[in-house]
């Protein structure tokens, strides 16, 4: 493991950005964190997640995909993708780190979505040990250590400064490149830490919380459930959840008319909006009941019907505090669990 | 109190008065309560809360309820109660299919206050007089009461709730209000280009969730003109030009002497928009071209925006600003 000391931070932002753009959280003015571009100056926020999650990266909210131009009887199709350019993402928390495999395992297989791919590929993402999980988390329910997250380097903050440990060729490409400010360390302090973390999480409220009930056996039954409609009575039907959730990974295809051509476009789409999946023959949900159910149907049950008993949630608690109604999927997990 | 709100919403269930409850129901995080429709008492008696978090207005959910047999009773805080009768004045919902509690409220607390002020790793919230003390993992914490008031207390109606079958707890102080149409000051104040900056900060971060309409009481359409396709303008696409040119203030001008000021939208906004603002500043517009008017004070009012007088400010006005 390689250690870089606390004070050395801002010339390690310095080295990474060098000759690729770098990612990092940090606060805005309204003291709320998320990933910026680094620049010179911008200061690390060691704040448990970011408000938005870091699927943003690779699946961004909204995106053009391709123009027509119109001409007489001629429609020419231009392909207006560009390359990638390489980039390091910072301080990616295990839950999001873990999100990257379920939206990998949409766009990346068969047929490969090459808008993702590109993205996905020139990232080199640091992951960072959670020290101070929150109540809302609950990662560890879906087999996830916020201790030892998953990532090309896998880090660690403590007091004393950063330790670092590269997990695969990328990222063993990079602590090359920075070599020459990092330290040999035995990472006992990082360890250390780790082991506290562990201890707090077990005295957080959801520590018990297990996806035991569910999974791809369980579709009929809890399809059927009679619980649904108390849980979804009071949804709102916004699009809140899914829109923080780091896997949440549906998005809607819509042509604008530029008067001369078509530009089309993807934009994130809600399972909670009435006009989801509304094809010709009109809509397959027409009640929130239905809609809501799609949601954590899909998360519980669904995804790991297809994905060998993989959930599609990863814990991270966005939801928990994000959702104006605190409705989330711990509740409807317990909900549909307690069978009494 | 909340023991006073189960016995009586109990009572009312029993001698079939009402065919259901709207309240708020537990959670599992001691903040996280939802709003909820209690049918039997045993429900009431096992999860109906009544606390320094439910903030969640409840006057909304009494539409859909509006088809179903019989009277649903609904607890209204001295805000909501507005919302009510704006309703009522809307013809989205019938008085006569309604019981309302108004009950006492001294300013509910919103768990993003508390995250903002550092707290984490919450295992239990007590009150213990002006202040919470709050269990977490990483020790106890105390955070004054006022340091987590909703924003929409802050500005606090005050006086009686103005409509109501009968009140609980109207001997609750409501929380001491400041001025609330301060911060729109302080948007006139600025020159077109930095207000201009200050509101693509703000709305920059829209994700287009919604949140802020779906809550709304005002916001009480079937289908949403945004959510047409036929319409022309719907729209999914969180794309910049459009959150400031269209939804945020088009749906400003649609609530516009409507809005009874309730801070729904600021309250559930995922990105912390201030969104009232937009709503003040029309409501202090209307005040002062039309005289002060609070819209849901009474049920049946003449709004000014579709009400004519021979007092009516002309057109010409705006260029006198």
């Amino acid at each position: 493991m390689k250690f870089l000391k606390k004070e050395n931070l801002s010339a390690l932002f310095e080295a990474l950005s060098a000759d690729s753009a770098l990612y990092l959280p940090t606060k805005d003015k309204n003291g709320k964190t998320n990933y910026a571009r680094y620049s010179a100056g911008m200061e690390y926020s060691d704040a448990l997640n970011t408000e938005r999650s870091a699927k943003d990266f690779f699946f961004p909210q909204t995106e053009d995909l391709v123009d027509f131009k119109m001409e007489g009887k001629t429609i020419e199709v231009i392909d207006i993708r560009k390359p990638s350019e390489d980039y390091v993402i910072f301080g990616v928390r295990a839950c999001d780190m873990a999100s990257f495999d379920i939206l990998d395992s949409v766009y990346l297989t068969d047929p490969v979505d090459s808008f993702y791919a590109e993205r996905r590929s020139h990232a080199t993402i640091m992951t960072m040990a959670c020290s101070a999980p929150s109540e809302t988390c609950f990662c560890r329910t879906f087999g996830i250590d916020p201790a030892s997250p998953a990532g090309d380097v896998q880090c660690a903050m403590t007091d004393a400064g950063l330790y670092l440990e590269a997990l695969t060729e990328k990222g063993e490409a990079l602590v090359a490149k920075i070599s020459a400010m990092l330290e040999e360390s035995d990472g006992a302090e990082a360890a250390e830490q780790g082991k506290r973390c562990h201890e707090i999480m077990d005295r957080l409220p959801l520590s018990k919380l297990t996806p035991d009930s569910f999974g791809g056996d369980t579709m009929m039954e809890h399809f059927r459930s009679e619980k649904w409609a108390s849980l979804s009575e009071a949804c709102l039907g916004c699009g809140t959840c899914t829109f923080v959730c780091p896997t949440c990974q549906c998005y809607d295809i819509r042509d604008f008319d530029t008067g001369n051509g078509i530009k089309r476009y993807r934009c994130w789409d809600s399972c909670m909006y009435s006009d989801f999946t509304k094809m010709a023959h009109g809509n397959s949900r027409n009640s929130q009941l239905e809609r809501f159910r799609q949601r954590f149907m899909h998360k519980l049950v669904y995804y790991p019907a297809n994905n060998d008993g993989k959930f599609g949630c990863v814990g991270c608690g966005r939801c928990l505090s994000k959702c104006p109604i605190s409705m989330n999927i711990v509740k409807v997990m317990k909900e549909l669990e307690d069978r009494s | 109190m909340q023991g006073k709100l189960i016995e009586r919403a109990c009572a009312l269930l029993e001698s079939g008065e009402v065919a259901r409850v709207i309240g708020w129901k537990s959670g599992e995080l001691g903040y996280d309560t939802t709003p909820a429709v209690f049918e039997t008492a045993d429900e009431l008696r096992a999860d109906f809360v009544y606390g320094d978090f439910c903030g969640a207005n409840l006057s909304k959910y009494l539409i859909k309820n509006m088809k179903n047999e019989g009277k649903t009773l609904v607890f209204l805080k001295l805000c909501d109660t507005y919302s009510f009768n704006q309703l009522l004045t809307e013809h989205r919902i019938k008085r006569e299919k309604t019981y309302v509690i108004a009950v006492g409220c001294a300013g509910m607390a919103d768990p993003e206050r508390l995250r903002g002020l550092g707290v984490t790793g919450i295992t239990g919230i007590c009150t213990d007089g002006d202040s919470y003390k709050i269990d977490t993992v990483y020790g106890e914490k105390t955070v004054a009461k006022k340091d987590a008031l909703c924003i929409k207390c802050l500005s606090c109606k005050g006086g009686e709730p103005v409509v109501y079958d009968e009140i609980i707890g109207g001997d609750v102080t409501p929380p001491e209000a400041s001025d609330r149409f301060e911060q729109v000051r302080a948007l006139e104040a600025m020159t077109p280009d930095e207000r201009f900056d200050f509101w693509r900060g703000e709305l920059s971060r829209c994700i287009r969730c919604n949140a802020c309409r779906n809550v709304c009481p005002a916001c009480s359409c079937e289908s949403c003109v945004f959510d047409n396709p036929d319409s022309g303008i719907a729209q999914k696409a969180a794309v910049t030009s459009f959150e400031e040119n269209n939804f945020h203030i088009i749906r400003a001008f649609h609530v516009a002497g409507r809005c009874t000021d309730c801070g729904e939208c600021s309250r559930v906004c995922p990105e912390n928009i201030p969104l009232h603002l937009l709503n003040r500043k029309f409501i202090s517009d209307i005040d002062h071209f039309y005289g002060e008017y609070q819209a849901g004070e009474s049920e049946g009012q003449r709004a000014p925006l579709v009400n004519y007088t021979e007092d009516d400010a002309e057109p010409s006005a705006i260029y006198d600003r």
